[in-house]
């Protein structure tokens, strides 16, 4: 019971965050609705006993692309850059693929009803100290099952980070 | 009668948790004061060391001064420049403090004081949470639409970022020891093995300490708030209560990152020589500690010039003495020992967090400022390494134990003196490159009296 | 030490933050580290300083133009306020000009007792510029320390003279007080203190691996600039040039005492730190050598009470704590000068910032402008 007013309640502040955010004016106050929002996906999380996640989604989406996102607006004279935007069907375009995404959704959620064993309500969650440790259960499937995902993704940031580095000296050396 | 089934969770909730609840809202009440109390700490350890007394004219010995600082910066005119963004502008000092704040509730201040009651990640979520801080410097200094505050921001930013890589790579070290995130497991960790963990790796401890003091902004590391460079920061803008709240955030920071070490590093609640019982003795410290102070208290008594003052040194020493019997009477009574942990655990908690923070501010005093590139160079190019690298080394010594059956503390003394090794390589490194990069510009052969 | 209010100047700047070419950016003339009145504006590249230009004349109040219309012994306070954190040695400047001029010596005791004094001055102005320094540069405790020292040599002065920063010591002539009983005690006592207090400053501050970094190669002045340019004092010692009034023209009584003159090598910031660090040390043995003995005699030479040099110019230059000072008087046989032409050594040092602060950052200006040693008094006059 708990656990559905605590969904309901960061369930709702992540929508309501984001219907703001994709309609404010100043893109910083987007920007910090966006932070809102993640937020509330973080603390569904945490409500869904997957506590690694939660703080995962903090550090690298709050405390890491957020912050970027946020230099790069403020560094980014957006009323100059916008004024090259030209693309004057944008707004049917939208409205296109918010009615593709919304048939999806619903054919998933009738769908889904149907199918055996999919979709049931689950009463109540299981304690938290009877399921295993989020953190050792992720390390050890990390480290041994899907080690080499793992690697791969970490020499493409690496590769990633250089590549931003050398780009970056390049310009400050033109 | 019965109650609507939400009605009833949140009874049941409140009941299972009304312990954990009433520590969250003595945190929430009392750090601000602490955090006043801090600065004043400050001041006046400030003035000590520069030969100086510090404020003494507000409440006996400037102990009210704090209270005159608060309710000055509240009653002064709420500033916003002009074409700031109000909303941004409110909102930027609240992230920071309740950024720091929040992190507190992870933090285990006594084996039985602790708001998320022993969550699983406790350590990542504190560095985590106290991360978001950063959002409220940035935020803070392009609300202020000036120009030079962005810079400020930007710069602080930069070097709470750098920095918070190597003490998070620090931290891991300790956690290896550890094994585990759970703070209270830290700490258990340490009483079973015996030692403080600051005595197996004291390279990864010496990098949170300097990472640390990065962290919050502090000298040696204070060049984005400093006014030697043309701008004050992000906090130019800032004025009255808006101000007090960055500056809270930045104690109630010192405060947070202080506990993090103190729990990782210093055996959190434990005495020293937790599981050494010929030591046991050493239980009777903290009542004896306070009842030191309140004799100092008393033997300054006699020497105070004024009456009131004479007057206030007995309350405050007959206080004390209080305070030492409170924790004395536990350690007599048998019925009463269940409390012994909690209490104790905090003072000893305390107690090594004040040595931190005194440690902080002691370094802040004796030395200059580092320049900008200067401080990102630490950083990156020695902390971070060295933090890496002592990862391994500590990783080493685990296997060694382990798997080898070296002794414990010789396998933690070889791969400290390699990592110290490899921190004298890099060093050397540095004042290498600085004395190669800026060798004195030999002027080309210049007459005297053509200029 | 509060926030920094500075008026924004013309900041030209592109239409995105990063990329602006060049920027101007104007520090002062109310600045915390500006050491007074002193307007720097700053040429940046990015972080770096392409070239700097100085506004001074926020100070001047014609103290030129006053003399013509004083009596010699009428002009001698004003001299105290040029350069106000060393009174005595402007003092000892103009008197020994006046006497230049009129061809009259001081007594022996009367010299004695000038040296001692302008030595105690050279330490408090050196300890005033260690601490500002330091406080520049981030160091909060030096400054308490250099100040509770400077203390006790002000209450020598005001026990001798009255008054402890604009103090005019000396007389056209000589001395007017004499020194007070228990006048070598104190300085004695003064002197055998100092030691050990020089040693807390070495302690925090010359082998501190981050005040090296801030100084070490910062605001270098090769040998040659400093001649060219005509930088004196520890600025010219600390690149090589070992140049001291007190050895090469020996005034006062500089030529009975024994001491050393401290030269640099590089030409950098801590290379001029060390230089007044031990320009301390080396005052420190001028007095107590000096203090040893004091001749016995008269205080004020053959001076008449209305002052009638006859027609005539002389230059006359001593070393101050910040360089050469000099005072050029031009006599029309009046008891008023026709014309005095004071020439400070921190206007001329000043011009010097343009060349040592290229290519730093902007975080070394401050150290820069702090180890000029400049006092806009003396620049603006």
């Amino acid at each position: 019971m708990l656990d559905s007013i605590t969904f309901y309640f960061f369930a709702g502040v992540a929508v309501l965050s984001a219907a703001l955010m994709v309609t404010r004016h100043n893109a910083v106050h987007s920007a910090v609705l966006l932070v809102t929002t993640l937020l509330a996906t973080a603390g569904i999380f945490l409500q869904l006993r997957a506590e690694f996640i939660f703080i995962t989604q903090i550090i690298l989406y709050v405390g890491g692309i957020m912050v970027l996102f946020i230099f790069v607006i403020m560094l980014v004279r957006l009323d100059v850059a916008l004024h090259h935007i030209r693309f004057r069907l944008q707004r049917w375009v939208a409205l296109f693929v918010a009615l593709a995404l919304g048939v999806e959704i619903t054919v998933v959620f009738l769908f889904a009803r149907r199918l055996p064993g999919q979709g049931l309500l689950i009463q109540e969650p299981a304690p938290a100290d009877k399921l295993p440790p989020n953190t050792e259960e992720l390390a050890r499937s990390l480290f041994s099952s899907y080690l080499l995902p793992f690697e791969i993704a970490s020499v493409l940031l690496l590769v990633a980070m250089v590549g931003a580095v050398v780009m970056a000296k390049k310009r400050i050396d033109q | 009668m019965t109650l609507p089934p939400s009605l009833e969770a949140i009874l049941t909730f409140l009941q299972n948790w009304w312990v954990e609840i009433v520590c969250g809202v003595v945190i929430v009440a009392v750090v601000p004061l602490i955090a006043g109390y801090v600065v004043l700490v400050e001041r006046k350890l400030m003035a000590d060391m520069q030969a100086r007394l510090g404020p003494m004219r507000v409440g006996p010995h400037g102990l009210l001064q704090p209270i005159a600082d608060a309710l000055k910066l509240l009653i002064k005119e709420d500033l916003i420049p002009d074409n700031a963004d109000k909303l941004i502008f409110w909102l930027a000092p609240v992230i920071s403090m309740v950024a720091a704040m929040t992190s507190m509730g992870a933090i285990a201040f006594g084996p039985t004081f602790q708001v998320a009651r022993d969550i699983n990640i406790g350590i990542l979520f504190v560095i985590g949470v106290s991360s978001l801080g950063l959002l409220g410097i940035i935020l803070g200094g392009w609300a202020s639409n000036s120009h030079y505050s962005i810079i400020g921001a930007i710069r602080s930013t930069a070097q709470l970022v750098s920095y918070e890589t190597a003490a998070g790579l620090a931290i891991v070290g300790a956690l290896l020891l550890a094994g585990t995130l759970r703070i209270r497991a830290i700490v258990d960790a340490q009483q079973q093995l015996g030692v403080w963990f600051i005595f197996l790796t004291p390279v990864a401890f010496f990098i949170y300490l300097v990472a640390s003091i990065a962290e919050t902004n502090r000298a040696p590391f204070d060049l984005p708030e400093a006014e030697s460079e043309l701008v004050a920061g992000y906090m130019t803008e800032y004025s009255g209560f808006r101000w007090a709240l960055y500056f809270l955030g930045e104690y109630a920071n010192m405060i947070v990152v202080g506990s993090v070490a103190t729990t990782l590093f210093l055996g959190g609640w434990l005495r020293p020589f937790p599981n050494v019982h010929w030591l046991d003795w050493l239980d009777f410290l903290p009542p004896l500690i306070i009842a030191a102070v309140g004799v100092y208290c008393v033997y300054r008594a006699g020497k105070q010039p004024a009456e009131i003052q004479i007057w206030f040194m007995w309350a405050v020493a007959l206080t004390c003495f209080a305070v030492a019997v409170i924790f004395a009477v536990p350690l007599f009574v048998t019925s009463l020992k269940f409390i012994l942990p909690g209490l104790h655990g905090a003072f000893w908690f305390l107690l090594k967090v004040s040595g931190y923070i005194y440690l902080f501010m002691w370094l802040r005093f004796t030395l200059p400022r580092y320049r900008f590139d200067q401080l990102m160079h630490l950083g990156w190019y020695i902390l971070i390494p060295l933090a890496i690298v002592n990862v391994l080394a500590i990783g080493v010594a685990m296997i060694l134990e382990s798997e080898f059956s070296w002794n414990r503390w010789f396998a933690a003394l070889l791969t400290s003196l390699f990592t110290l090794g490899v921190a004298a390589f890099l060093v050397n490194l540095y004042d290498k490159r600085t004395a190669a990069a800026s060798a004195p510009a030999t002027a080309a052969a210049r007459d005297p009296y053509a200029g | 030490m509060g926030n920094a209010l500075q008026q924004e100047d013309t900041t030209k700047k592109n239409s995105t933050l990063l990329g602006a070419d060049e920027l101007v950016i104007n520090m002062g003339p109310q600045h915390p580290s500006t050491h007074g009145v002193l307007r720097v504006k700053l040429k940046l590249d990015g972080e770096r300083v392409r070239a700097t230009e100085c506004v001074i004349g926020y100070l001047h109040r014609g103290v030129e133009k006053i003399a013509e219309h004083r009596t010699y012994q009428q002009f001698a306070p004003y001299v105290d306020r040029m350069d106000y954190v060393a009174a005595v040695s402007n003092g000892l400047g103009y008197c020994e000009t006046v006497e230049k001029l009129l061809s009259v010596e001081a007594p022996p005791r009367a010299r004695v007792i000038r040296t001692i004094l302008t030595e105690l001055q050279r330490i408090a102005s050196h300890l005033v510029w260690l601490g500002t320094h330091a406080l520049d540069i981030g160091a909060l405790t030096p400054l308490f320390y250099c100040f509770r020292e400077r203390e006790e040599i002000l209450k020598i002065f005001e026990k001798y003279c009255g008054a402890r920063l604009t103090t005019h010591a000396f007389r056209i002539g000589g001395l007017q007080y004499e020194a007070y009983d228990g006048f070598e005690k104190d300085v004695e006592r003064f002197c055998k203190n100092f030691e050990r207090r020089i040693q807390d400053y070495v302690d925090l501050l010359t082998g501190n691996s981050i005040w090296i970094g801030r100084t070490r190669n910062v605001g270098v002045l090769s040998a040659a600039d400093c001649i060219a340019l005509g930088a004196s004092g520890p600025v010219l010692r600390a690149s090589g040039v070992k140049w001291d009034l007190r050895k090469a023209q020996p005034y006062a009584a500089y030529e009975q005492y024994q001491f050393d003159i401290p030269t640099g090598t590089n030409g950098d910031t801590y290379d001029r730190y060390m230089v007044r660090m031990e320009e301390m040390r080396q005052s420190r043995l001028i007095c107590l050598q000096a203090i040893e003995k004091i001749p016995e005699g008269p205080i004020l030479g053959k001076v008449g009470k209305v002052l009638k040099p006859a027609a005539g110019e002389v230059y006359h230059s001593i070393e101050a704590p910040k360089g050469i000072l000099g005072y050029y008087i031009v006599s029309d046989g009046t008891t008023q000068p026709y014309r005095v032409r004071i020439r400070p050594p921190s206007f001329v040092n000043l011009q010097a910032l343009d060349k040592m602060v290229r290519g730093h950052l902007v975080a070394d200006v401050v150290a820069i402008i702090g180890t000029l040693d400049i006092v806009l008094g003396e620049v603006d006059r």
